[in-house]
């Protein structure tokens, strides 16, 4: 029991990570259309960016700082200008397309650039265990799962009681609509894709000290990603949100009472399962098809 | 002029054609051995423009077919039945796989579709290093014996090219065949409005999964090729991305027309080879220039000559319109 109760909580913790890279994922979906096949690079390239500013001699501190501008600047504003922007009005395939170059560029631009091999990432929170009511918990799990829990509510905030939230929460809904009442749509879809840069440096810090960082390791995160938007609900933040804790903790319990060798398989079956029975997702509303 | 082009198309195809049987004899075993990869690839590339181009819906699970259509070759062939058995049993087996995996593109579309098309490619490869008792896990199978065809062994690498050369032929002209048969005018149908098709009679469903199960079958027939081309196969070729790489090379050469997997197979299999000079850097600048194509024309690269021909049509008939008209004003 208490051995499920560790699973369950690390499941958590890697599940909120998956949440958060998914509700990035949802939000690029929601106001541009834009299925982001290098979501998992997204999240890989911060890591290595910080580490390389650690080693031009900065702090752990600054290195994150950096890092986090980094990304604003090359996964928010690059990532939209150069190739969302002349991209979207190709349509839906052509775009997810270029992604996946951009996933195949990113990986190898860090392969080249920094290194094959896996490197060490400091932890932002401290590596060991603590005694919660006599028994032994990961520090790193509660950890990252309260930093997580504290992004996502900041996120939900942000979304549903500031009037910039409001009036992105408009875009995403109807743009046109958005447009005719004053909201400055373009402004607020550049926005989406900064809170998207945000979203994937964070995990990418929370998640690079346990698996290391890796240029393939964005593969693994970008599915997982995908499938936790999915299953919770395409278009829905709060859905990717549940989508991302439940594929943390199944992919977890799956490895432990199922079988190792096929622990990936069973999110997928999952994933499979909900788009044939719920293709709407666990707490999405289904879209309506123009005929 | 119609008939000049016509003449002229027929020209640059038999001087292809022939380009493709005359230089090789010049190139060494590894010039041989990636051409020969090219025509593998162009045979699965042209299933997934079936599926894709023709009918419009997303796969991200061709890699896949073409691993089943591998390992069944790889496995029938080492056990010692022929090549031709074991292409039989490969059509079969990804024809029905690719037939029931068409079932959820019955109910789903466009991104949902692509994600169950990729989760079914990332167990399909669960599968073939999990379950080793078939398919020998990740140690993969080796020695895998080429044919011998009508009594010609195609042991060394030129004999084999043409073997693929000529498997690519047939395809070529079965698949010439399908898209003008009322079959392919019911895929293209399908693609451009499935409501309105249904509504004209067309039996969606029926072509939906037909359009699975061809493009898979097809998939299954380069895998067959595979396996005895590179004479050793495991895993790790068939994971997600030879399913992005094969969707990549169909949306660069052109989804949609005939020759679009031809040019994009080249583009993935030969670019690669011809930046080698570039070291390191030659899948960022394939990654970059295939981005590039895309924000140029993201119908691909024969999008682009469609486009040239259209304007260049349009100019000729206005130029026309006009002479004709300033004729008309001066008959009086």
């Amino acid at each position: 029991m208490s051995n499920l109760l560790d699973l369950v909580l690390a499941g958590l913790a890697t599940g909120a990570i998956y949440a958060i890279v998914a509700v990035g994922f949802t939000l690029l979906w929601q106001t541009s259309q834009t299925i982001n096949f290098a979501q998992g690079e997204f999240v890989m390239l911060p890591a290595f960016l910080m580490l390389a500013a650690m080693h031009a001699g900065a702090p752990f501190w600054l290195a994150i700082l950096i890092g986090i501008l980094l990304s604003l600047l090359l996964l928010g504003l690059g990532f939209k200008l150069l190739l969302v922007d002349p991209m979207l009005r190709h349509g839906v395939l052509p775009l997810a397309i270029a992604t996946m170059a951009l996933a195949i560029g990113i990986k190898e631009a860090v392969k080249q650039f920094f290194s094959a091999e896996a490197s060490p990432f400091p932890s932002l929170v401290p590596v060991g265990d603590i005694s919660i009511f006599g028994r032994a918990v990961s520090l790193q799990s509660l950890g990252v799962l309260a930093l997580a829990i504290l992004a996502v509510f900041g996120l939900t905030a942000l979304l549903n009681r500031t009037s910039v939230g409001r009036q992105m929460q408009a875009t995403a809904q109807n743009p046109a609509v958005a447009r005719i009442i004053g909201i400055p749509v373009e402004r607020m879809i550049l926005l989406t894709f900064l809170i998207n840069a945000c979203l994937v440096a964070l995990a990418s810090l929370l998640i690079t000290p346990i698996y290391l960082a890796k240029f393939s390791s964005g593969e693994v995160l970008g599915q997982a990603a995908f499938i936790a938007a999915i299953v919770g609900g395409f278009n829905q933040v709060r859905g990717a949100i549940a989508g991302g804790l439940l594929i943390g903790v199944v992919d977890n319990l799956a490895a432990a009472y199922i079988s190792t060798q096929y622990r990936a398989a069973v999110p997928l079956i999952l994933l499979i399962a909900i788009i044939l029975f719920r293709p709407q997702g666990l707490l999405g509303r289904a879209e309506e098809r123009t005929v | 002029m119609r008939e000049l082009k016509k003449y002229w198309r027929i020209t640059l195809g038999i001087v292809a054609i022939l380009a493709l049987i005359v230089l090789p004899l010049g190139l060494n075993r590894y010039g041989l051995f990636i051409l020969s990869q090219w025509a593998v690839m162009t045979i699965a590339a042209m299933g997934l423009n079936l599926t894709l181009g023709y009918a419009g819906q997303v796969s991200l699970a061709q890699g896949a077919f073409v691993g089943i259509g591998a390992y069944a070759a790889a496995i029938m062939t080492t056990q010692g039945m022929p090549l031709v058995a074991a292409l039989g049993v490969s059509i079969l087996l990804c024809f029905a796989v690719g037939w029931l995996l068409g079932y959820p593109a019955l109910r789903v579309q466009h991104h949902y579709l692509a994600f169950v098309t990729l989760a079914f490619s990332t167990l399909a490869f669960l599968a073939f290093r999990n379950e080793g008792w078939i398919t020998n896990g990740i140690y993969g199978i080796s020695n895998i014996p080429r044919p011998t065809i009508f009594g010609f062994p195609t042991n060394r690498p030129l004999p084999f090219y043409y073997l693929c050369l000529a498997s690519l032929g047939i395809v070529s002209v079965a698949m010439w065949w399908l898209i003008r048969s009322p079959w392919g005018r019911a895929f293209l149908a399908l693609r451009e409005n499935p409501i309105r098709a249904q509504s004209l009679g067309v039996d969606t469903r029926r072509y939906t999964l037909m359009a699975f199960a061809i493009g898979s079958a097809l998939a299954g027939v380069a895998g067959t090729l595979y396996a005895p081309l590179t004479q050793y196969i495991d895993p790790v070729p068939f994971n997600l991305s030879l399913s992005l790489d094969l969707l990549m090379m169909v949306i660069v050469g052109g989804a949609g027309f005939f020759f679009g997997p031809f040019l994009g197979a080249m583009i993935a299999v030969l670019l690669p080879e011809w930046l080698r000079f570039t070291e390191g850097y030659y899948l960022m600048l394939y990654a970059a220039s295939v981005i590039v194509l895309l924000i140029y024309s993201p119908t691909g690269i024969l999008g682009i000559l469609d486009r040239l021909a259209t304007e260049r049509r349009t100019k000729t008939a206005s130029a026309l319109r006009a002479s004709a008209g300033s004729s008309l004003e001066a008959a009086p």
